[in-house]
């Protein structure tokens, strides 16, 4: 079957890349033994954990390596074609459940930037959580949210992808909740355990209806059942599919997408997760619960490629989302007092601009983006933590606690701008390269409203983060980092700190510090910012699209090269001989989704996307929005925060218009009041109390009408067939009984023996009628 | 190898079994003699299996250890708390029964 052999080339494999399961089986292993043993280790459990990641960050590196030397062992446009390896884990009648894994660009990218944040982000909680009373638990919970997270990366199917997403719910509950003694605490977590199960319901529908789809046309075609995301990939680029099924499964899919990515309406769960301490904050925000949804988008991304229509329209249902939530998110980060929740709404905003670039048709910039935001966004949530730990006093209120930080906290201030540049997507810190890309496909792929949201919350990304860039660490110290002693804490985060001695023991380490005086952090802080401000410096370089081809190296590395695919046999689960050929260089073919007129035999895995020729012109005009947010948010700051200008202060009290859209920011949309107030009180009250009356009146109505007649009927019954027919029945068969009981009552004797002797005569003689009837 | 010496044995095993629950008073002996008498089923059960070349004998052979062992646990536990009540586990004055 193979047509045109001389282009092809065998793809070179490797120990890593067979392996790669490993990566997510060594953190789960880390958790039971950090469960099991944790607190009889000399480090209660936190060197397990450190240990486990840093295998699984080593494991990844050399995944990538080799994955890396497979893409360029491949021909010019040929497949790369995943490392699959799958074991059968259990069946039941027709349906096999396989489970294994599934190595290909994409898994490769999000496998290192999980196991490398993952090993900072336990680093730093050593430091962090020192002298916390459930340490051991926490790293416990850590490690196992990882290992989900790992585990969904490389799942080949959907049910090992259900899995890992599942188990980072729970653990993201856990962690949040891991202070729980506080009631908000333990809200917050209930929370986004339910907002985010509100979404899981769509995922749990969505792989359903994509197995029952597309089971048939896997297994003839691939020899796959339809759980396997290679399958259902093919499947739904093949054109088989009818396309109000994929329709409804690719908006079940999103709304899961949408609780797990928190993308408006359901992103209300994510800023209240900043109840947990910030190392989770950090690691949820950056490479892990957040990024599930985006992940699951850009796996599955032929069935909504498919289902959407992505490159024939001019807006769906993921870009309207990822649109709302950008500029909504956004202008929330304006109002927020606490520096981890102008973070968090910033994650919100920056999902939206993934979801922008894959509801686009946008694949490769957000998924860089994803790799990119990873480094940046871990960074300045384990800076405002730094903050907090060391200056503040636990406090994360930027108003009161915060300010002049610049000064004593030298390296948090240095890696917090960095990353606050490549947030903003400052040329040429890695934003720059992720975000302009998507805001510049989005436009090339023909959704222009789009890309005007797009630039819109670049401009209020880089004004909002000027804001509490300038309120934390410039103008005048305030509150705690001024030196201010707090004998009582006036923040939600700090109770589990409230022994003092705790806090005491881990300042130990620091030169020269005052009683609870700002300072700089301690080198376990401090080392994770700088890996990840280097990072958030020079990541973007890996695509750089502004310097030509030779620097597209993520583009080279992940992007599926979406040619037709040959199948040579129907391998069977497990052997992935699945051989490409580059497509017939006909030019203005554009029929299937593939690129290129599909032969009948043929299957693609990967819808073939255009890229936007970057253009200086457009970069400017983003880089220009960007800075004009910055200056004019810097000016604002200054002059209403350290100048106290008369004609700003106060402005929203004065303002009817304004004040009303501070109060819709301030109430975040009043969606937290619909949510708790009228949709769960509605449950809780109205329908209830409706359900109860009905029940009363209606049902009850019913039952005692029929309770009624059967009594008059039963009366008559009683009267006629009870009393004569059955009554003479019972009384007869009751005096035949009695004498047959007399006549028998001898042979119940009370000897256990006799009765065994009895059985087992019986038995006998009945063998005996068997054998001579079958004779 | 023929099925029937397995079959010989159970069958004796089985009598064996048999003539202990008649014929024996104790009421720990008595359990003895049914686990004999399962274990002939046991026996048959698995040559008939390897005969026919099933795994379906196999498979009921292990249910029924299983089923004897929670058997047996229960069996021991009522004469135990009937030796508390009563100082004997003889069977013979176990007759409240009689009809």
């Amino acid at each position: 079957m193979i047509r045109s052999a001389e282009a092809l080339q065998t793809l070179s494999s490797g120990w890593f890349l067979e392996h790669a399961w490993l990566i997510p089986i060594v953190p789960a292993i880390g958790f039971f033994i950090i469960i099991l043993f944790g607190k009889k280790l000399p480090m209660k459990g936190s060197e397990i954990g450190l240990l486990s990641m840093l295998s699984s960050l080593v494991l990844a590196g050399g995944t990538a390596m080799q994955w890396i030397d497979r893409v360029n062992s491949g021909a010019e446009a040929q497949f790369i074609a995943p490392v699959v390896r799958t074991w059968n884990w259990w069946q039941i009648g027709g349906m096999k459940f396989t489970i294994g894994q599934s190595i290909d660009g994409l898994a490769v990218i999000v496998l290192v930037v999980v196991a490398f944040i993952s090993t900072l982000v336990q680093l730093y909680s050593t430091e962090y959580l020192k002298g916390d009373r459930r340490y051991t638990h926490f790293f416990a919970a850590l490690t196992l949210f990882s290992a989900g997270m790992l585990a969904m990366v490389v799942a080949e199917d959907t049910i090992l992808f259900l899995l890992g997403w599942e188990i980072m719910g729970l653990c993201s509950f856990m962690l949040i909740g891991h202070w729980w003694e506080d009631g908000a605490n333990s809200r917050a977590a209930l929370k986004a355990f339910f907002t985010v199960r509100t979404g899981d319901m769509g995922l749990l529908v969505g792989v359903a209806m994509l197995y029952f789809a597309s089971n048939e046309w896997t297994t003839e075609h691939l020899g796959v059942s339809g759980f396997s995301i290679r399958g259902i990939s093919a499947w739904a680029l093949s054109g088989e599919p009818n396309s109000t099924v994929i329709l409804v499964a690719s908006v079940a899919l999103f709304i899961a997408a949408i609780g797990k990515s928190g993308q408006f309406p359901l992103h209300t769960w994510l800023p209240d997760a900043m109840a947990g301490p910030t190392p989770v904050s950090s690691l949820l925000h950056s490479s892990t619960m957040v990024v599930a949804g985006v992940f699951l988008v850009s796996r599955l991304y032929p069935v909504f490629f498919t289902g959407f229509d992505i490159l024939g329209s001019g807006g769906n249902f993921i870009t309207i989302i990822g649109g709302i939530t950008i500029v909504i998110a956004a202008a929330l980060a304006f109002v927020q007092n606490d520096i981890k929740k102008v973070l968090a709404y910033s994650t919100v905003s920056q999902l939206g601009y993934m979801m922008l670039g894959l509801g686009a048709g946008a694949w490769l910039p957000a998924v860089f983006h994803i790799f990119t935001h990873a480094f940046f966004k871990a960074c300045l949530f384990l800076g405002a933590g730094s903050i907090s730990h060391s200056a503040s006093h636990h406090s994360f209120d930027m108003k009161k606690d915060m300010g002049g930080l610049r000064k004593v906290m030298p390296i948090t201030f240095t890696t917090w701008v960095i990353s606050t540049l490549a947030l903003c997507g400052v040329f040429p810190f890695s934003g720059f390269f992720s975000k302009d890309e998507i805001i510049d496909n989005v436009g090339h792929n023909g959704y222009q409203l789009f890309m005007i949201i797009g630039l819109i919350g670049a401009f209020m990304t880089a004004a909002y983060m000027t804001r509490a860039t300038y309120l934390t660490f410039f103008g005048e110290a305030r509150g705690a980092s001024a030196g201010e002693h707090h004998d009582e804490h006036h923040d939600a985060h700090a109770p589990a700190h409230d022994d003092h001695d705790s806090h005491d023991v881990h300042d130990a380490h620091a030169t020269d510090h005052a009683d609870h005086g700002p300072h700089e952090s301690g080198w376990r802080i401090t080392l994770p910012l700088v890996l990840l401000a280097v990072l958030a410096l020079s990541s973007g370089l890996l695509n750089a699209t502004p310097f030509g081809e030779k620097w597209e190296r993520i583009k080279t590395w992940v992007e599926p090269r979406a040619e037709v695919v040959m199948e040579t046999a129907p391998g069977g689960p497990g052997h992935s001989n699945v051989l490409s050929i580059p497509a017939a260089a006909e030019e203005g073919h554009h029929d299937s989704p593939c690129g290129s007129e599909t032969p009948e035999e043929g299957v693609c895995y990967a819808p073939q996307l255009q890229h936007a020729p970057f253009k200086w012109s457009k970069a400017m005009l983003s880089l220009g929005i960007v800075f004009l947010g910055i200056a004019l948010s810097w000016l604002f700051s200054t002059l209403l925060y350290t100048r106290k200008d008369k004609r700003l202060v106060g402005l929203t009290e004065r303002n009817g218009v304004l004040r009303a859209g501070y109060n819709l920011l301030i109430n975040k949309y009043y969606l937290d009041a619909l949510y708790e107030n009228v949709i769960v009180r509605a449950i809780a009250g109205p329908i209830a109390a409706a359900a109860y009356w009905f029940n009363q009146n209606v049902l009850d109505g019913i039952l005692h009408a029929v309770a009624r007649a059967s009594r008059a009927f039963s009366g008559w019954v009683y009267r006629n067939i009870d009393q004569r027919v059955v009554d003479g029945t019972v009384n007869n068969s009751g005096k035949a009984t009695k004498g047959a009981g007399g006549v028998l009552a001898p042979v119940q004797s009370g000897k256990v023996s006799q009765y065994g002797a009895l059985l087992f005569s019986a038995a006998a003689v009945a063998a005996l009628v068997l054998v001579i009837i079958n004779s | 190898m023929l099925v029937n010496q397995f079959l010989f044995l159970a069958a004796l095993l089985f009598c064996i079994g048999v003539y202990g629950v008649i014929a024996r008073k104790n009421a720990v002996l008595v359990l003895m003699s049914i686990e004999l008498i399962l274990n002939a089923v046991n026996l048959n059960f698995v040559a008939f299996a390897f005969a026919m070349e099933t795994q379906d004998g196999h498979t009921f052979a292990l249910y029924i250890i299983a089923i004897a062992a929670a058997e047996v646990g229960v069996g021991l536990g009522l004469v135990l708390l009937i030796f508390r009540n009563r100082r004997t586990i003889s069977l013979d004055d176990l007759s409240e029964m009689k009809g």
